[in-house]
């Protein structure tokens, strides 16, 4: 039976309600404007669109998969570097690590993750691609070049240092996730191996990793969806060439990138709607990501004390 | 495991697995900050000498000429900020107190699952669907647009700092206030807000760190300007924005002006990180 | 749009506004009241936790509702402030009565059937984010009250009241939760008081404190009882019998026995209450 509520208590109520709403607005709001603004380049591609690797805006020919390709493969690259590292730091911070090394590596982690993309690709520019020129990309094709992947010329801006890149930024959020998960194993499967008396590592493979496998599976997800979003950072030190290569070393281009670096220049209406169009394409796939991922770390969100209803 | 069959050698293989384990975690663990020492030192060394009297009070010299400043930059990237603000934060906190203080559970796991995807969309994105709604029918780039961007993007981190902080305080407080005869939303309002009033002002001090550095979303939105900006319904400068066009500039001198740039704002973001740092300092889980 | 920050205050407290106000507690007893619970029934979803209670508190006195754990002394006593709606899914049958008006009546606004009947809790909970006055006088403010002069002069009557005034008369701008235990559930006692309840419910206010502290609430308790109708849950059945002057018997939701605290601790008329009083269960 419920009481009469004061005029205050119910206004109050609705005006929260409407600003959580919010949330789901927006979503709706951002795929309302990008299919709008892709409609006619939608109509005149088709599915083609996705398939097709001609990018040409004079003669208006527009195919996203150039851009697929780098995405895919500059996310996969860095998911590759990342994540071992990542889940191996994750572990050494909460389950090997003395006590006392920890905080100061965690605060450090996370100065790492709040620095901006620009910046990123600034040193990236001037500072990681000429390393990589001269030092570690001449000896990938020494020992490597009789493959596909590190075959060709070396020009420094490539695939592979847009994937190191992304890398570097999505070092800190796998991290904190995986520590998150690490440290949500209750103590009790430690101590059960630690009653049988094994070591440290013992533990953690035995009692700690099979037990968040899911978890941390989750986390890489997380990972990849950030990776697939990345922009600045990575328009700075990919090329910016859409095509499709093997070679790691050849530029290549994301569907963040040629959204960051050709939307200000489209001059004619169908050049900007396939823009449009492939800002949906990525909106749809990091909403489908970090739908997985979402789900995936699900037991993990915080809920809390009850809360009161009236 | 081992080829062995004596127990002490079993033992030693354990323990040296052990020793292995932690020194590749380790070494691991280095790498992954390794960048951050790089960057740092980089940004020092190319760009101190650059942050100067003149950086910080002259415009950009014309296209090609050495000299100049990136005041426009910054002011405008504060006001962007401003305007940013005034969307997101009262939407996110407001609606943070929704989730924490009302709703159903399932209702509110969905709102909270909502919000946790969109923390997950790449920035450019908003970006685009600003242009269409703001640029394209104003016919221009504005400061508005840029703030509008901005704000959006703070709308769902702000939202669950919020509710994650307003969540911690005791429950015992709001029946305090409430067996007072306190009305409900003053209960909220002045009780457990005001509880967790450091909480919700930390998840805004980060939320403002997080776009403060954002740049995609501003490339087709404030777009930029080389003078000052007059008019909020006019392109704006925002450091960032500089430091990215810059940067990709085949001139020297912006080489060397965009490290400074990149300097002066990392710094401006790890300052309201310390904040931040001080503030919650000492906490416990509680909100208290 | 109303103004409702600054609400035109609750006509309850104006009242009280526009009676001059004493430095010193009154002392003559406060005007009897008539507080009555008729087959009052509580259900958690499909779970009765209190079945068809019946009972008339007395008017300044303290009743004292005891019984073993769970057996859903809090849940009824929170029923007569109306505190138990917070929890969602509970339901209330029945019906109580404050000098004549059905607290439940769907007229009734819950809000000020809290600040006739007044609680003090468990666990002491003084705001954090504000001083010793601030929290004593919060009541008051966030009801609209904004005299000054008035609320100093409510500051010091509700202080003196639960015996703090003394203690803390040159400290109230310092935190609530620089207090000791014993002070702090005096202070929300204090707190309780300045919205000058009729009724004023205890829910085991001295389980979380020492003993010394406990003898000073429960010297507070019997000072009070001349302005205030009290009701205290205590699963201390020595406490009870110290302080309260009827008590009532809760068993697995049921009102097993109600009379003079002598008669119950002395003779009770059921087994089972001579049972729990005697220990024979807990």
């Amino acid at each position: 039976m419920a009481p009469p509520s004061r005029f205050g208590d119910k206004a109050f109520e609705w005006l929260t309600l409407a600003m959580a709403m919010a949330v789901v607005l927006l979503v709706i709001l951002i795929g309302w404007q990008l299919w709008r603004g892709s409609s006619l380049a939608v109509q005149k591609f088709g599915f083609h669109f996705l398939t097709t690797s001609t990018w040409d805006p004079v003669t208006e020919q527009f195919g996203a998969l150039p851009f697929i390709y780098g995405t895919l493969v500059s996310s996969f690259i860095a998911l590759l570097i990342a994540v071992p590292l990542s889940v191996a730091t994750a572990v050494y911070l909460t389950e090997l690590a003395p006590l006392w090394i920890r905080q100061p590596i965690v605060s450090l982690i996370e100065m790492l993750a709040a620095i901006p993309s620009v910046i990123l690709g600034l040193w990236g520019i001037f500072v990681m691609i000429p390393w990589l020129r001269d030092y570690p990309f001449p000896l990938l094709k020494r020992f490597f070049g009789w493959t596909p992947f590190f075959s060709g010329p070396i020009y420094g801006t490539s695939m592979l240092a847009g994937g190191i890149i992304i890398a570097i930024m999505i070092l800190p959020i796998i991290t904190s996730v995986s520590r998150e998960i690490l440290r949500s194993v209750p103590n009790l499967q430690r101590e059960a191996a630690y009653a049988l008396g094994a070591t440290r590592w013992e533990v953690t493979r035995i009692a700690v990793l099979s037990y968040a496998r899911k978890g941390l599976f989750g986390a890489v997800i997380l990972g990849l969806g950030r990776a697939l979003g990345e922009t600045m950072a990575v328009t700075m030190v990919i090329g910016n060439t859409p095509q499709i290569a093997a070679s790691l070393f050849k530029p290549g281009y994301t569907l963040a990138s040629v959204i960051a670096n050709e939307f200000t220049e489209a001059t004619t209406d169908i050049y900007l709607q396939a823009l449009f169009e492939i800002g949906l394409v990525l909106f749809g796939v990091t909403i489908l990501v970090n739908l997985i991922a979402q789900l995936l770390l699900k037991t993990l969100t915080t809920t809390s004390t009850t809360r009161a209803v009236q | 495991m081992t080829m062995h069959s004596s127990r002490a050698d079993n033992h030693t293989w354990r323990k040296i697995m052990n020793a292995l384990a932690s020194a590749t975690t380790f070494v691991s663990a280095l790498l992954v900050i390794a960048p951050l020492g790089l960057i740092f030192f980089h940004l020092l060394a190319n760009g101190a000498s650059s942050v100067n009297w003149a950086f910080f009070t002259h415009l950009p010299k014309p296209v090609g000429e050495a000299g100049g400043g990136m005041v426009n930059a910054i002011v405008g990237s504060l006001e962007l900020l401003a305007f940013a603000s005034a969307i997101g934060i009262p939407i996110g906190v407001l609606g943070g107190v929704y989730l924490a203080e009302y709703g159903t559970a399932r209702a509110n796991a969905l709102l909270r699952f909502v919000a946790d995807v969109l923390n997950g969309v790449p920035s450019i994105t908003f970006g685009v669907v600003v242009y269409g709604l703001v640029v394209l029918r104003f016919k221009g780039f504005s400061a508005y647009a840029g703030g509008l961007a901005l704000g959006l993007i703070m709308v769902p981190l702000i939202l669950r700092t919020t509710e994650e902080v307003i969540l911690l305080v005791p429950n015992g407080y709001r029946e305090a206030a409430l067996a007072l005869g306190v009305a409900r939303w003053k209960t909220i309002v002045y009780i457990v807000m005001k509880t967790a009033s450091k909480g919700i002002i930390t998840g805004i001090l980060l939320a403002l760190a997080r776009v403060g550095g954002e740049t995609a979303p501003l490339l087709f939105t404030a777009f930029g300007n080389r003078f000052w900006n007059h008019n909020l319904s006019e392109p704006i400068a925002a450091l960032p924005l500089q430091i990215f066009t810059y940067a990709i500039s085949p001139y020297d001198d912006w080489h060397r002006q965009a490290w400074a740039g990149a300097l002066v704002l990392v710094t401006g973001i790890f300052c309201v990180n310390v904040l931040v740092r001080i503030l919650t300092r000492g906490r416990t889980t509680s909100a208290v | 749009m109303v103004n409702l920050i600054m609400a035109s205050p609750d006509p309850a407290v104006v009242e009280h506004v526009e009676r001059p106000a004493e430095l010193s507690p009154t002392t003559e007893p406060a005007p009897p009241l008539t507080f009555q619970v008729k087959n009052v029934s509580i259900w958690y979803g499909e779970k009765r936790a209190i079945d068809d209670v019946t009972l008339d508190i007395a008017s300044n006195a303290v009743t004292a509702i005891i019984g073993p754990s769970g057996c859903g002394k809090s849940t009824f006593l929170r029923c007569l402030n109306r505190m138990h709606e917070l929890v969602p899914k509970t339901r209330v049958e029945g019906r109580v009565l404050l000098q004549g008006e059905d607290l439940y009546s769907s007229t009734v606004d819950p809000a000020i059937v809290r600040r006739r009947v007044g609680m003090v809790f468990q666990k002491s909970n003084p705001f954090p984010t504000m001083s010793i006055g601030e929290n004593v006088i919060i009541g008051l403010r966030l009801n609209g009250v904004r005299n000054q002069k008035f609320l100093n002069e409510r500051l010091e009557k509700s202080l003196r009241m639960a015996a703090l005034w003394d203690e803390v008369k040159d400290d109230l701008h310092k935190s609530g939760t620089s207090l000791s235990g014993g002070q702090q559930q005096r202070l929300c006692i204090a707190r309780a008081l300045a919205v000058e309840p009729e009724v004023l419910l205890m829910d085991e206010p001295c389980s979380a404190l020492d003993p010394i502290a406990t003898a000073k609430i429960e010297e507070l308790i019997y000072e009070l009882k001349a302005q205030y109708t009290i009701v205290t849950v205590t699963h201390n059945m020595q406490q009870a019998g110290r302080i309260s002057d009827f008590t009532a018997f809760l068993y697995m939701g049921r009102l097993i026995e109600f009379g003079s605290t002598t008669k119950i601790f002395t003779n009770p008329s059921q087994k089972q209450t001579e049972d729990y009083i005697t220990g024979r269960f807990g």
